[in-house]
């Protein structure tokens, strides 16, 4: 079953008239200096039944297009300056306010890449839905429930009718974007833009999501708009591509097309840098000589506190007699999904979380030690966040966050630390006069090398690096991933790789494992997880990612969106212990 | 829910009896001595030696205070030492003009000050929003009994349109309860506006305003319950700034509550008056922040009590 081929001839009739007729689009902010365009020009038709993927990354104007489309700009310093959007007879970038919000949610839809923030918290799902309705229908209260119910049973939740009460935050994410999925689509809309609908979920529910929008678009024959930066979905969704950058249009082409024959240089960097499956490098086995970091049946819970006296009456499972060990400059990756515990182990192994069992950097166990025993213990280990805007102090300049650690650990005088930040600032390829400049002078993809710079300050045995690369466009991705690799080889440092994308993980690492509701389930050399899963899990992981590729081909699988299993247990209960297996040279996996 | 209440209520036990101890230690060590008000300038040594003996104000303070504690759990709040009146039945007496005072300047702070606030939010950085937040500016600092002072002479004394003073029907209500709603009005125009210009700014509202909701609808329906819970804690706090605010208010309107009763006390030095009304204020502001909690997951079903 390929995607593209299907929605080429919608079922619904060959219907070839564009429904949305962008032309020359032009969208500005009023800066200090005058007019600045967001978006310049842009120009593109969307037929009935068709999706079209808007591509690029970010600062390329694609989101700002979308809320153009609708009318949500956010007033006054950004407004549309030029072009017209025609959904069918009426320019949309024209049509008064009162007009245009009979369009909203009528005619054309949107959906959101926040599920967890873009329903209002404090209003019941069913309310929201209903007032969706009610908003361009004249029906009674009675009758929009009905068509509320529908909806959500069209985009497959389990129990409809209990939804129909919850609120927002007793539901998962991607349950969460079904409901506003439902909500878009309740009235039939001619256009859905979808801006990044699948960005914040897990790959598993990205997986469902993607599928069930294609089969409710078989259904319906709606337009998609499909904003995204992930050239996978894009391979797997979209009839046609428009990639942009810096609020033009670079290219325009069938994703056939795209994929086999990209014309521009934009496009061909933007598809080389896209972390691909299978085409990892291939890299020597790293000597298995003492470990640098050991943990032995690590288990961190936390307690969940009620009662009179505010006891602890339950706790959460976080990790559960997790064990491995990391090699002097190997890559070992933690993968799994959100709520998984991979990230508690990292807290644990710097000592933010207590947890029981034990965890060695270096031979050393951080209980038991005194004060300066326990410095000592943490230079060996730094971390690298997700988001390096969040990890830098927007007041200190670059050079002082980079010497910071060394100051902390009083190493040398403060030329001395000077002469190393400009050391460090040239290996993570940044210049050292930038060393007086703050954070807010670079872009995302040099604050995380500042951030990888001021983590290898200290020379450490191992560097976490949580969801590091997560929030980076794909082409500084791709630089950074090269970056880490360049100082492994050069720094012989280890690095504990935490990531949810398989196709990062699997480019990266020398050896995975993977994580389930707080247990490792799969634990082997990359060859081994990534070549020949063995586990369930591990399998349904590796299968959900989006391939860039729109030719091949996947088995669909239609699943119904219900509970996920809670790591919260009574007292004294806990989950059941996961014993690990080795299937043959060190490749362990989970029994039963 | 029930574990929950238990254990707040144990609280409130708790902070009340701190309030009393730290009270009664203040009025034990202040200088002014309460026998010397009671005898009169004219008493005698031994009169005053003798009143002292029978209210037991010889006792040393730790003595005092186990008896006064003894009684307040028997129900006892003491005799006024001027009134010869059981205290309870003067607060009692005095309470529903005071509650009466308190719903109606509520009410005003709360409708003039939410509208403020939600009206700045929207036409925020423009002119309106100038205006409102200098106005909201002046309310929250101008002094109470200026304001009060005013209030009585342009609205009674010049225009003549509500009485100068007194209780009993809803005219006298008017002024002594505006005075306070704008007093108060202030602090919640200010937090209402930000709270409001954070709630407008989310996800939630977008998607609102995708649906194609008119813009009346999302602001009331769909960005003002979420605005509005910092407030209702707010409210909780409010109702002790607002006893102090009373004394003023009730004194200046000559309202019959506890304020005015707690102003006679104070200038007599009326120890176990002092200590009523002021146990009595503790207890409303322990109850007004435990309605304030207990609202809070009508309205937020995220919070959970527990």
């Amino acid at each position: 079953m390929i995607p593209a081929a299907q929605a080429m001839e919608p079922t619904t009739g060959a219907v070839t008239a564009p429904v949305l007729r962008v032309q020359g689009l032009t969208v500005s902010v009023q800066t200090e200096d005058g007019l600045r365009p967001l978006v310049s020009e842009l120009s593109f038709v969307v037929r009935r039944g068709e999706t079209l993927a808007i591509a690029g990354e970010s600062g390329s104007g694609k989101s700002i297009t979308s809320l153009a489309i609708m009318g949500l700009l956010p007033p006054p310093a950004v407004r549309v300056t030029g072009g017209q959007v025609m959904l069918g007879e009426t320019d949309l970038a024209t049509l008064p306010e009162s007009r245009m919000r009979a369009v909203r949610g009528d005619r054309i839809a949107m959906i959101f890449q926040e599920p967890m923030t873009s329903l209002n918290p404090v209003m019941t799902v069913g309310t929201q839905l209903i007032e969706a309705i009610r908003a361009h229908e004249d029906v009674s209260r009675s009758a929009a429930r009905a068509r509320a119910l529908e909806a959500l049973r069209a985009v497959r939740l389990s129990q409809p009718e209990r939804r129909m009460t919850q609120y927002a935050h007793e539901l998962s994410g991607g349950m969460r974007q079904r409901v506003m999925i439902a909500m878009a689509l309740a009235l039939r809309p001619e256009v859905l833009i979808a801006d990044e609908p699948t960005t914040a979920l897990d790959v598993t529910v990205q997986r469902e999501v993607l599928d069930l929008l294609r089969d409710l678009q078989r259904e319906m024959g709606t337009a998609i708009i499909l904003i995204t930066h992930d050239m996978g979905v894009v391979a797997e969704m979209a009839d046609r591509v428009i990639v942009m950058q810096n609020g033009r249009m670079v290219e325009e082409a069938a994703t056939k097309d795209l994929f086999a024959r990209p014309r521009e240089a934009y496009t061909r960097d933007l598809l080389a840098a896209v972390p691909r499956m299978g085409a990892g490098v291939a890299q020597a086995e790293k000597p298995a000589d003492a470990p640098v970091a050991r943990l032995s049946d690590v288990v961190v819970r936390f307690g969940l506190k009620g009662g009179v006296l505010g006891r602890v009456v339950q706790n959460v499972h976080a990790v559960e007699h997790v064990s491995f060990d990391i090699r002097r400059g190997e890559t070992f990756a933690l993968v799994g999904e959100s709520g998984c515990g991979k990230s508690t182990i990292a807290k644990a192994i710097v000592g933010l979380v207590p947890h029981q069992g034990r965890i060695e950097i270096a031979g050393q166990a951080l209980e038991g030690l005194d004060a300066a025993g326990q410095k000592a213990y943490r230079r060996q280990v730094q971390m690298v966040f997700q988001d390096p805007m969040a990890a830098l102090d927007p007041r200190m300049r670059v050079g002082d966050l980079i010497a910071e650690p060394l100051a902390i650990h009083g190493l040398g005088g403060v030329a001395e630390q000077r002469a190393r930040a400009a050391d460090l600032m040239a290996r993570v390829g940044l210049s050292a006069d930038q060393l007086d400049r703050y954070p807010h002078e670079f872009s995302g993809g040099q604050r995380q090398r500042i951030c990888i710079a001021r983590a290898l300050a200290l020379n450490p045995a191992l560097i976490i690096a949580d969801e590091s690369v997560s929030a980076l466009d794909v082409s500084v991705q791709a630089r950074v991933l090269a970056l880490l690799r360049a100082l492994q080889d050069e720094f012989g440092v280890a690095f504990l790789f935490i990531s949810h994308d398989m196709a990062v993980v699997e480019n990266i690492s020398d050896r995975v494992a993977v994580m389930y509701l707080g247990q490792i389930v799969e634990l082997g050399t990359r060859a081994q997880v990534f070549g020949n899963p063995q586990h369930p899990y591990t399998r349904r992981l590796i299968d959900a990612v989006p391939v860039p590729d729109p030719a091949h081909q996947r088995m669909a699988q239609a699943r119904l969106a219900g509970e996920v299993p809670s790591p919260v247990h009574a007292l004294g209960a806990g989950p059941e212990r996961v014993r690990l297996r080795d299937v043959g040279q060190g490749h362990l996996v989970a029994e039963g | 829910m029930a574990t929950y209440l238990i254990r707040r209520l144990l609280q409130s036990a708790l902070i009340l009896l701190g309030v009393s101890f730290i009270t009664f230690f203040l009025l034990f060590v202040l200088p002014a001595d309460p026998v010397r008000q009671i005898a009169g300038r004219s008493a005698t040594a031994e009169t005053v030696e003798n009143i002292r003996q029978q209210l037991g104000l010889d006792q040393p303070f730790i003595v005092q205070y186990g008896r006064y504690l003894a009684g307040l759990l028997q129900g006892d709040m003491g005799r006024s030492y001027l009134q010869k009146t059981e205290v309870a039945e003067l607060i009692a007496s005095r309470m529903p003009a005071t509650l009466l005072l308190m719903a109606g300047a509520i009410g005003c702070e709360l409708v003039l000050g939410l509208a403020m606030g939600i009206a700045a939010a929207l036409w925020r950085g423009r002119m309106a929003d100038h205006v409102l937040m200098m106005t909201s500016f002046v309310t929250v600092s101008a002094p109470q009994f200026v304001v009060s002072l005013l209030m009585l002479y342009v609205f009674a004394v010049q225009l003549g349109w509500f009485p100068i003073g007194g209780y009993g029907t809803f005219a006298h209500l008017v002024l002594p309860a505006v005075t306070l709603g704008i007093l108060g009005s202030g602090w919640y125009a200010r937090m209402m506006r930000s709270s409001m210009i954070d709630v407008l700014r989310a996800d939630f509202i977008r998607t609102a305003r995708a649906k194609g909701l008119t813009r009346a609808r999302v602001v009331l329906g769909h960005a003002l319950p979420n605005a509005i819970l910092p407030i209702i804690a707010m409210i909780g706090i409010d109702i002790g700034i607002f006893m102090g605010g009373i004394v003023v208010v009730e004194s200046v309107f000559g309202w019959p509550g506890i304020g005015q009763l707690a102003w006679q006390a104070i200038q007599r030095i009326d120890i176990p008056i002092i200590m009523g009304v002021t146990l009595v204020s503790a207890l409303a502001i322990v109850i007004g922040n435990l309605l304030a909690d207990v609202i809070a997951p009508f309205i937020d079903p995220r919070i959970t009590l527990r």
